[in-house]
């Protein structure tokens, strides 16, 4: 009877009731929200690359030489001959060993130099393969490119049309001379390779041919059936990735990589230093979990608010529970329990919220972002942080319950309005 | 049970952190089935008197027994039980909870009451028939008591007041918020029922007319010397 009646007199204060309810969980849906794309983006940025051992690149950060190799954000600050290449990829840990050169790009995507044996051994979201929706990835041809999903959504392009690459990032310098034909176009991996352009290694020496220094050389202009017969063996390239025979090999060609002295070079395991790039990300992570969180305390002190000013209203409603013979503690007790159910539906109502704005919003997301957020029933972060808020709103609401039980002693049968 | 409903000795009672506001009474007896009208102006201490027969306040000095319990021994967990078991309050005006359907705010009291519960069988015809006796319109327990006239209130208050008919009936100016022809036919179904049960009956009122109603007056001036600057000290 009692429930009965806490239900009635919430349901008589609807209107602020549910203002508390919705406030609550607005809070819950930014802290669900910000733990989902965290973890989204953790995870696919863990997708982006799997099976692949090692990367090595010209010495410098392993942050960083993962950054740009793989994720093509910045730049790399040397490159590794192709002495250094050949070395490495005779050694016998070795299993395959796949080019890669960066520095060239197409419109605002980047454009990377590779040989086509970077389809068969990169692999994404836990061991996928690329896959060509249209066209091939055979890169048959020199001046054959294969270019990911977003690029060719982006630009409007179709396998078979011609485009041109320029020299340099964000360059106005175009390689108009020599186009190139889209001759593959890739399905959504949802990584960066879906903003990549992808041509052999050969045609970026190739689309060099009379540059120098990033300007054309005056006066000279070579045909293309001369530049098909020219050895268009790089001198150099970004970095590699590699793969090994043997995991345990691992740590032995990653020190004898390290340990090379033609050049300064340095070899990363992608999943080691993407630990090392959440170690840095942590602190944003952290900062914006702390702004949540700190809203969730908003909206709950704004609960214990709504609770103080509800007191002197319900004065009356107290004293005649009291005179009814409700002890104290009854009092007490219902106001902990109105919290508490207004936490939960709160808390309920966040979730929920929340749920129907990854349902409609991931697609945008993957769009704009390519990050692709997963739907799962809530895991144990997320019943925690329910858990805690409920039982937060219920420790709160002690201060306002302390107060009517002063008021219900104090009273006596005096109230009168 | 045998012996007076109410007596009172010695009593002394001050609010907490109130200072000067307090009560002194030297004796007080009201006897069993007695209907007796509680005279005095505003402010003299009626309703405190109240407060205090009703256990929800414990005086500092002094006994005070209702229906043979000396309640200055009860804990205040027992008080509330007692007043629960023993007593029906009816307030001035805004009685009921406003929120909550009629049949539900006269069965409340029983929810803190197991031995009154027990004497009633049905709680559901009970209801019926204490709203039929006092005249209140049939199917009204269903109504949320915020639809109901002040008249109205006051009698559903008399019927959760005598449900599972308590010792003793305390009523702090019920008519005071009525009009002068609903006062008298108030009084009239409010003294039938209190007889029916079987229950005493202390009103407080400043109404002096009222005075020929009822076994016994008394006047607050009578039984509080003057006005305690300091009571209990």
């Amino acid at each position: 009877m009692l429930l009965r009646l806490a239900l009635a007199s919430l349901r008589a204060r609807a209107l602020t009731v549910s203002m508390a309810v919705l406030t609550i969980a607005l809070s819950v849906l930014l802290l669900l929200g910000i733990e989902n794309i965290r973890t989204g983006t953790r995870a696919s940025f863990a997708d982006t690359i799997s099976n692949t051992d090692l990367i090595v690149g010209a010495r410098s950060g392993s942050v960083q030489l993962l950054l740009y190799t793989v994720f093509r954000i910045g730049n790399a600050t040397n490159n590794v001959t192709w002495e250094s290449y050949r070395e490495i990829a005779d050694r016998p840990e070795v299993d395959w060993i796949v080019p890669i050169s960066l520095g060239d790009s197409h419109h605002q995507f980047r454009v990377m130099g590779t040989t086509p044996a970077f389809f068969d051994h990169y692999k994404y979201r836990g061991g996928r393969a690329l896959a060509a929706r249209s066209g091939n990835t055979a890169l048959g041809d020199l001046y054959d490119t294969v270019i990911g999903t977003d690029v060719a959504e982006t630009l409007g392009y179709q396998t078979g049309d011609e485009i041109i690459i320029s020299h340099g990032i964000a360059s106005f310098y175009e390689h108009e001379d020599r186009p190139f034909r889209v001759a593959g176009i890739l399905e959504k991996t949802g990584t960066p390779i879906d903003r990549t352009v992808i041509v052999t290694l050969e045609a970026i020496e190739a689309i060099h041919v009379d540059w120098s220094s990033g300007a054309r050389i005056p006066g000279r202009s070579t045909s293309e059936e001369e530049i098909r017969r020219m050895d268009l063996t790089p001198e150099a390239i970004t970095a590699a990735m590699i793969g090994t025979t043997s995991r345990l090999e691992i740590f032995q060609l990653q020190r004898w990589i390290n340990e090379y002295r033609g050049e300064p070079l340095l070899a990363v395991m992608p999943g080691l230093a993407l630990q090392e790039l959440w170690q840095i990300v942590g602190l944003a992570e952290t900062a914006l979990l702390g702004v949540s969180a700190m809203v969730v305390v908003t909206a709950l002190a704004g609960l214990v608010a709504m609770t103080f000013s509800g007191l002197n209203e319900r004065r009356r409603e107290m004293a005649i529970l009291r005179a009814m013979g409700a002890r104290p503690a009854t009092i007490v007790g219902l106001l902990i329990f109105e919290a508490t159910l207004i936490a939960t539906a709160a808390v309920l109502l966040g979730l929920a919220l929340t749920y129907a704005a990854l349902v409609t919003g991931r697609g945008w997301v993957d769009e704009q972002y390519g990050l692709w957020l997963t739907i799962a029933p809530p895991g144990g972060v997320e019943i925690a942080v329910m858990v805690t808020i409920v039982l937060a709103a219920a420790v709160a609401s002690l201060l306002p319950a302390w107060r009517a039980y002063r008021m219900s002693l104090a009273d006596g049968m005096i109230v009168r309005i | 049970m045998t012996g007076p409903v109410l007596e009172i000795v010695d009593l002394c009672f001050r609010w907490p952190h109130q200072a000067g506001r307090g009560l002194v009474i030297p004796e007080l007896h009201v006897g069993r089935n007695e209907k007796v009208l509680l005279f005095g102006p505003s402010g003299s201490g009626k309703t405190t008197l109240l407060s205090l027969i009703g256990g929800i306040v414990s005086p500092q000095k002094g006994t005070l027994r209702v229906a043979g319990t000396d309640l200055s021994e009860l804990s205040a967990r027992y008080r509330d039980r007692y007043r629960a078991e023993n007593v029906g309050i009816i307030f001035q005006q805004f009685n009921l909870l406003p929120y909550a359907k009629v049949s539900d705010n006269i069965a409340l009291p029983l929810r803190f009451a197991p031995e009154r519960r027990a004497r009633v069988p049905n709680v559901e015809t009970a209801i019926r028939d204490l709203c039929a006796s006092l005249a209140l319109p049939e199917g009204i327990e269903d109504q949320p008591a915020h639809r109901l006239s002040v008249g109205q209130q006051q009698r559903v208050a008399v019927a959760r007041a005598l449900i599972g008919t308590p010792a003793l009936v305390l009523a702090d100016e019920p008519t005071s918020a009525l009009d002068a022809n609903s006062q008298a036919r108030f009084l009239d179904l409010l003294f039938g029922q209190v007889t029916q049960a079987g229950s005493a009956l202390i009103m407080v009122s400043h109404d002096e007319r009222l005075a020929r109603l009822f076994d016994e007056v008394i006047r607050i001036e009578d039984i509080v010397p003057g006005t305690q600057e300091n009571p209990c000290s």
